[in-house]
């Protein structure tokens, strides 16, 4: 059982059931495709996959884990799109690693500390995206900041509401 | 070398991700062109996971949707019929105006031989999905290969184009929208006929490209597809300027607003099948405003099918007084090869320009007699084109005894006609010019060299159903 940097104390491992760790992940990127067709801006501010992969890598503070669940997540959301399959693989490989080697490390079962990592981690993920779109890919990207900090607040606050929902599903190890 | 991979497991293990990542992009990339076919097998498996959710969404919506709407909230459904049958009625008189402007636009392609794209079939489908990022802008329909979907189909709705179908899968089709930055549209300005390219952005706009700066285009001036793609038919609505600025390289930027709701799309039309034809001078029934007033008025009586007859010469009469003049003739008979060398020779061109109801018939070929051509007797594709216009077949003037097709206005040289071959050896008069395309068909000028029409002059309402 990890050792928190910021408490000191020891942070509870979880996993999750079999249904669980599928069907959410399937559940968001099913919501992430519908919806938008009703409110064509939810799909421009927020990124379901991108919270559900933070979340899994977070609550098991496993890197191995975390890293697999965001490639997997990522790669999904990429086959349902029309650009080359792993753009998303990469950013939420590197989000899924980030997040759990960071949940080890530090207490994020608050609301604030799961505000400001999601925050920083739709960062990381739009950056490591617009690099590897650009850079690998060659798809034109213009950055946007004003969209950027909008988008990663609306991503923030659904967040926070998000994982408590999901904290339900958690089992102790 | 053991401690250090333990130490460094999930290091080693992240980079050993990536690389695989970046491996199956690289491949993707150097594949480009058709990356989607090879990536196929994937991308099915996302998307056979996630279509039977939004399938069955969409199922259980319409179908609440539509309990509601057809059995419950019936108000004001009586009402809304009736202003719906008086506006039939108004649209029905509109129609037959439209009909006839669309008519005389046939005969003059006819005469250029212009090669038209007619939407022969579509197939109705839901929208059921989409990619979930603002990155692909794609749709997901719930039609695919069973319902005769195939890749590069144009994708419309009523309101104008939305897209092209980018990939198809048994009961599922990916749709690019024309607003996504990879899709590319040959479009062009109604008044202008300034052509360009649609392009989408990355913030999800949509731009008309290609546009020279010295060109003036108005903001809410239309915008049409060109044909240019070959995905969407010519003459489709695209949408209306809203912007227009100097952009790069000596070109304008011009902001298109998409006549279609990109971001409220429900049902969506798929062409599934277009008929290149080359325009015919037809068309199956010539309806006149006055006929569908006299439908509406019983103590009307028909008009006598034999008067049209005998007025037109042309055989094809309904019993409603309504002239069938030309009937749609298949793409190899109806392509006037050798009328397009004709027509185009510009203003200098010799040989004389049959009328419009030849030009159907099996004498296109007999378009330049050689012996006008050495008579030096210049020829107006213009004036034969409006000729046409004055002449159209439903109308008496169009129904000139074939032996008397048209000589150009400037050829007033008397140039004499010589025998094509199918007994026609005559010259038309010379005082053919054109005119407005709702002007009245006039008695041709007799000259010395040309035989009277007085026989064809139709009646008034007959040359002009207006």
């Amino acid at each position: 059982m990890p050792i928190t940097y910021t408490s000191g104390e020891q942070v509870e491992v979880y996993r999750f059931s079999i249904p669980v760790t599928i069907g959410v992940p399937l559940l968001a990127l099913f919501v992430q495709a519908f919806v938008p067709l009703r409110f064509p801006s939810f799909s421009v501010y927020v990124d379901l996959p991108l919270l559900v992969t933070i979340f899994f890598a977070m609550a098991r503070r496993n890197p191995i884990s975390g890293l697999l669940t965001g490639a997997f997540i990522g790669l999904a959301q990429d086959m349902l799109g029309h650009n080359a399959i792993g753009i998303y693989g990469i950013a939420k490989t590197v989000v899924g690693y980030g997040a759990s080697s960071l949940g080890v490390k530090l207490d994020v079962e608050n609301a604030g500390a799961r505000f400001l990592v999601t925050l920083g981690f739709y960062f990381v993920h739009a950056a490591v995206y617009f690099t590897v779109a650009r850079g690998l890919v060659n798809i034109s990207q213009t950055w946007n900041w004003p969209h950027g900090i909008l988008a990663g607040l609306a991503n923030a606050f659904l967040g926070v509401v998000l994982f408590f929902v999901l904290d339900k599903f958690k089992q102790r190890t | 070398m053991e401690s250090v991979l333990g130490r460094y497991r999930n290091l080693i293990i992240l980079v050993g991700v990536l690389f695989l990542q970046v491996l199956g992009l690289a491949v993707q990339v150097k594949k480009s062109g058709n990356d989607e076919e090879k990536t196929r097998l994937i991308r099915i498996w996302a998307i056979d996971a996630v279509t039977p959710f939004e399938r069955a969404v969409v199922w259980a919506q319409n179908g609440s949707s539509n309990v509601w709407h057809n059995y419950f909230y019936l108000r004001g459904v009586r009402a809304e019929n009736r202003q719906l049958k008086e506006q039939i009625e108004g649209m029905r008189l509109q129609q037959v105006r439209l009909a006839d402007d669309a008519a005389q636009a046939r005969r003059l392609q006819l005469l250029l031989a212009f090669k038209e794209q007619f939407i022969s079939r579509t197939v109705a489908a839901q929208v059921i999905g989409s990619s979930g990022s603002d990155h692909s802008r794609i749709i997901y329909i719930d039609k695919g290969e069973n319902a005769g979907i195939q890749r590069d189909m144009a994708v419309m709705t009523s309101d104008g184009i939305v897209g092209k179908v980018l990939l198809v899968y048994p009961s599922v089709a990916q749709v690019l929208l024309i607003n996504d930055e990879s899709s590319g549209v040959g479009a062009l300005l109604e008044k202008t006929r300034l052509q360009g390219v649609l392009r989408g952005t990355t913030n999800g706009e949509v731009v008309l490209e290609r546009v020279m700066s010295d060109e003036q285009v108005a903001v809410g001036e239309t915008v049409l597809t060109s044909g240019g793609d070959q995905i969407f038919p010519k003459g489709l609505p695209v949408g209306t300027v809203t912007k227009v600025g100097s952009g790069r390289d000596l070109f304008l930027n011009i902001k298109i607003k998409p006549a279609a709701d990109l971001s409220k799309l429900e049902e969506v039309l798929v062409l599934v099948e277009k008929q290149e034809r080359t325009a015919t001078a037809e068309d199956a029934v010539h309806l006149r405003a006055s006929d569908i007033l006299a439908q509406r008025l019983p103590s009307v009586p028909d008009k006598p099918a034999v008067d049209a007859k005998s007025a037109t010469g042309v055989p094809d009469v309904t019993g409603n007084g309504v002239a069938n003049t030309t009937a749609t003739q298949p793409k190899s008979e109806t392509k006037p090869q050798g009328l397009t060398g004709h027509v185009l020779t510009g203003p200098n061109s010799t040989g004389q320009s049959p009328n419009s109801q030849s030009l159907t018939s099996s004498r296109i070929g007999s378009e330049k007699p050689p012996s006008a051509a050495k008579t030096g007797a210049t020829g107006s594709p213009v004036s034969a084109t409006a000729k046409a216009v004055r002449n159209p077949p439903g109308t008496s003037s169009g129904s000139l005894p074939a032996e008397q097709p048209i000589r150009p206005a400037d050829s007033t040289s008397s140039a004499q006609k010589p025998n094509d071959g199918l007994g026609t050896a005559s010259t038309e008069p010379a005082t053919a010019q054109p005119n407005p395309p709702d002007a009245q068909p006039k008695p041709a000028k007799p000259t010395s060299s040309s035989p009277p029409q007085s026989t064809s002059q139709p009646p008034a309402d007959e040359a002009n159903p207006h």
